[in-house]
């Protein structure tokens, strides 16, 4: 288990967050994208607090259990606004939702 | 005085041109004043002349010249002034004497006439002016006068302007001696160009002085014969005469001032004046350009006498006789008789002067009855006019012995006979004689002598005002030739600067019985041809068709009009067709260029700098519209084009290590 | 030894995300979502990040999947239709992938083994929030109280 195994891997978890969050079209699962790319953001962090050279403060776990925390906000206001918008236009289908369009 | 005057000669042709100004400032209605002052400023005018003459006589080659630089531009001096010699003082003279003499007689001549003052400012204008030419001492100035000359002949021809004869009669003489003046300024320009100078005499460096002269080189012909043309329009040579019989549409007084005595001598003078200039290069006193002045004299001669011959018109009579003398005098002049043309020139102003007054007599007493076919026996209804008359037809014909006109002739005669080149003027001179006494018989039996016709019923002598001045003039005739004879040839002496000797045994020479004899036969053949003269001319009924060829005066002037004036005609049209169509025709297209260019720059303003502003707008549009539809409001562009961005960021950060 | 756990988890985790992105049924797509964060957890524990590991189990499958499958069950009336893909995002995700793998080939000096650590302390986190970290600890409080106001507000219905 070296470095760059782990980074290649959480960069391949967030490569598919990012898959999920561009190529489908129900709100939630874009959410749930979101949610994966700050996971493997979470791994990384954690992974280079691991093979930092020693003694390490544990900054990267300090980091990682605070970005849980916000990801946990915001995962919960966003799923808010989804129901929100659900309630008002009755469609969860982000190509219908372009009334920002410019 | 005498100091006085040779250097104020100028006086001379100013006294005349002041009078001429003072009396148009008076006004049309001061008829008195207007005759004191034309008639002081001739007296005032001949006394200095007389005064400049005697002056004149106290040595031989006697020459006073007076240049005064006028204004000085660049290198050039502008000098005029005036050169008195005996060939200036002699003319001085008979033109302010014979101009009296027709002054004094226009007084009676023109009594009923309204525009009275006008003529005699125009008289003095014009005897100022003549003077001028005379005195002139530059080829310059003399051509300023010839010009002012043939400006007042042309007011005084057409003096009765109102009849269209009298218009058309003074545009041709002035067009016709204008074609002569061409040729003359010409010839001045070229002597300008060749010897420097225009002045006649300039301490040595004048044009007729012998450095001018050979400045001027192998031109001096061609100058010389230019010169010549203003001579032949101003003399009336042939084939200019054609103005002067036409210029008897003047009153009597302006045809005998103007077309008699000395206007038309003015041409005849300035050939004598520029004399040196014809001379250049003489071999036996022979030159090119005196020969072309011979032959020319010669045609001219003969060809007023035979036109004269034919005439009904009295004034017309003596005006192809006027041509006919300068003709002669032309002769004079060519075959080197200089003192005997000016001689000549001299006693013909006197006389022919005395003849135009006597038919202006006869003309008045007749109320303007001008035909002789319609005169005779005038004789006792106007014996001063008769026997006036008689003496001016005699000093014409030649008589010799007591008339001027009889010895000048023969000392013609006598120049002619000796000419190197050829004797033919000689004896076509000779027939002119015989000519010259023959039309004059005629006309005097035709006027005079016969039975009374109808219309000259009513007919009396003149006026003393107008009768005076013929016999004033007919003394002269008649004195002069004492200073004429061969015995004393103190006139040619005079001219010539040589001495003159009193020998009675020159009186009697060979060619006083030649011209004697001529003109005897002339006068007998005259007689003997009219003596039974009634409406019909008797040489009309013999060779009817020769007697209207000259009756037609040669048909010259049908001949000019229908070449030279059709000609400047069609040119003028030319020239109309020309500037409508094609100088207009040329503004147009320029116009039109312009127009072309204004139209080009406007659809150049139009598709290419409007057009790009719109192109380039809708490109600004396009492109915004381009770039709004970024603006999808998907949010997984949005998202896309976050991850690309930062994977830009990313590969730009391990790039740059 | 580790790496056979290692790359078991690594399969899990990637198989799940797999899943998680691509199934077409919504409830599948959730619950597979909540295994990927089962295997991430395992990662953490492999790390020697007990507690994040812990937490992560707690938080994320205990409130954030169970949030997902409430709003996917609140949000139920156009289940039947089918979405399309969109493909041009495995392009983009693609593209971002071999990127970061090459930023990581090319990175130098990375370490081959992991040190040996020492484990790390439930004690010692606390210690650290309440003086290294107190300052985030607090805003990160605010921020949850304003998350969670803020969801209440966004989903109340209005009395009409």
């Amino acid at each position: 288990m070296t470095l760059s195994i782990l980074l290649v891997v959480s960069a391949a978890l967030f490569c598919i967050g990012l898959l999920a969050a561009l190529s489908r079209r129900h709100a939630i699962f874009i959410l749930i994208g979101i949610e994966m790319m700050l996971a493997a953001a979470n791994l990384n962090f954690i992974a280079f607090w691991r093979f930092a050279p020693q003694p390490a403060q544990p900054t990267g776990m300090m980091v990682a259990i605070f970005a849980i925390a916000i990801a946990a906000a915001e995962a919960a206001v966003g799923l808010a606004m989804v129901i929100a918008v659900y309630r008002h236009f009755r469609t969860t289908n982000v190509d219908r939702l372009d009334r920002l369009k410019g | 005085m005498n100091s006085w005057i040779t250097s104020n000669v100028w006086l001379v042709p100013a006294v005349p041109l002041a009078a001429s100004i003072l009396i148009l400032a008076s006004g049309k209605s001061a008829r008195r004043s207007a005759v004191a002052f034309a008639i002081l400023g001739q007296v005032v005018a001949l006394t200095m002349s007389i005064f400049a003459f005697v002056s004149t006589l106290h040595s031989h080659s006697f020459r006073v010249v007076e240049n005064f630089t006028w204004f000085t531009f660049g290198e050039q001096n502008l000098r005029i002034g005036f050169v008195l010699d005996p060939l200036a003082a002699a003319m001085l003279i008979m033109i302010t004497l014979v101009g009296l003499c027709i002054f004094i007689f226009s007084i009676g001549y023109m009594a009923e006439d309204k525009n009275f003052s006008q003529f005699f400012a125009y008289l003095s204008f014009f005897s100022g002016a003549m003077l001028g030419v005379v005195v002139a001492n530059s080829l310059l100035l003399l051509f300023v006068f010839w010009e002012l000359v043939g400006l007042a002949s042309y007011l005084l021809i057409g003096f009765w302007i109102e009849r269209p004869s009298a218009a058309a009669a003074a545009k041709k003489a002035f067009i016709t001696t204008r074609i002569g003046d061409m040729g003359f300024f010409l010839g001045i320009l070229w002597l300008y160009h060749q010897s420097g100078t225009l002045l006649f005499y300039d301490g040595g460096r004048g044009c007729l002085e012998n450095a001018g002269l050979v400045a001027l080189g192998a031109s001096a012909t061609f100058i010389a014969l230019l010169i010549f043309c203003g001579a032949v329009g101003k003399s009336g040579q042939f084939p200019l005469h054609v103005w002067l019989p036409d210029a008897m549409e003047g009153p009597t007084p302006v045809s005998a001032l103007i077309h008699a005595a000395t206007m038309v001598a003015a041409g005849v003078f300035l050939v004598a004046r520029v004399y040196p200039v014809f001379g250049v290069g003489a071999i036996n006193g022979v030159t090119p350009s005196l020969t072309v002045v011979v032959w020319i004299g010669v045609i001219t001669g003969l060809m007023g006498a035979l036109i004269a011959v034919a005439q009904f018109d009295i004034k017309r009579i003596l005006a192809y006789s006027t041509v006919s003398q300068l003709g002669l005098m032309m002769v004079s002049l060519g075959v080197g008789g200089v003192a005997a043309g000016i001689m000549h020139l001299l006693a013909h102003g006197f006389f022919k002067a005395l003849l135009f007054l006597g038919a202006g007599s006869v003309i008045h007493g007749l109320h303007h009855e001008q035909d002789i076919r319609k005169m005779g026996g005038l004789r006792r209804l106007m014996p001063i006019t008769f026997s006036t008359y008689a003496i001016g037809m005699m000093a014409l014909s030649g008589v010799p012995f007591f008339f001027s006109g009889g010895w000048t002739k023969e000392e013609i005669l006598h120049a002619t006979s000796n000419w190197p080149r050829s004797h033919l003027p000689h004896y076509l001179m000779l027939i002119g004689v015989i000519l010259t006494a023959l039309y004059m018989t005629r006309q005097i039996i035709y006027v005079f002598f016969g039975n009374r016709h109808a219309a000259s019923e009513h007919g009396r002598e003149s006026s003393r005002v107008m009768t005076l001045p013929l016999i004033v003039l007919a003394v002269c005739a008649i004195l002069f030739s004492v200073v004429l004879t061969p015995a004393w040839p103190w006139l040619e002496s005079y001219l010539t600067g040589h001495s003159a000797r009193f020998d009675p045994h020159l009186l009697i020479q060979p060619m006083i019985i030649v011209s004697l004899a001529l003109v005897g036969a002339g006068v007998s053949l005259g007689i003997w041809i009219y003596r039974r003269a009634g409406e019909t001319d008797p040489l009309q009924h013999a060779q009817p068709a020769l007697f209207r060829f000259l009756e037609n005066k040669m048909w010259f002037d049908e001949i000019y009009e229908r070449t030279v004036v059709a000609l400047s005609a069609i040119l003028a049209r030319l020239s109309d067709w020309m500037d409508r169509h094609v100088w207009d025709g040329l503004v147009q297209d320029i116009g039109r260029i312009g127009q072309f260019f204004g139209r080009v720059t406007t659809s150049a303003d139009e598709r290419v700098i409007n057009a790009g502003v719109d192109e380039s707008t809708s490109g600004a549009h396009g492109l915004g519209r381009l770039m709004s539809r970024w603006h999808s409001g998907q949010i997984q562009t949005y998202l896309g084009a976050v991850a690309l961005g930062m994977l830009a960021l990313v590969l730009l950060y391990a790039w740059l290590g | 030894m580790s790496s056979i756990a290692f790359v078991a988890i690594t399969i899990l985790t990637l198989a799940a995300a797999l899943a998680a992105a691509t199934l077409q049924k919504l409830m599948h797509a959730a619950l597979s979502f909540a295994v990927m964060f089962v295997g991430i957890s395992a990662f953490f524990f492999l790390l020697g990040a007990e507690f994040v590991g812990l937490v992560q189990i707690f938080v994320y499958i205990g409130a954030v999947a169970v949030l997902i499958v409430f709003t996917i069950l609140l949000t139920r009336d156009d289940v039947g239709k089918v979405q399309s893909f969109n493909w041009s995002g495995v392009i983009v995700a693609i593209a971002v992938f071999a990127g970061l793998v090459w930023a990581i080939a090319n990175t130098k000096s990375l370490p081959l083994t992991p040190p040996l650590i020492e484990p790390v302390r439930v004690q010692r986190i606390g210690e650290l929030l309440m003086t290294n970290y107190v300052w985030p600890l607090q805003c990160v409080g605010v921020l949850l109280t304003a998350a969670l106001i803020g969801a209440l507000i966004l989903v109340m219905e209005e009395k009409t």
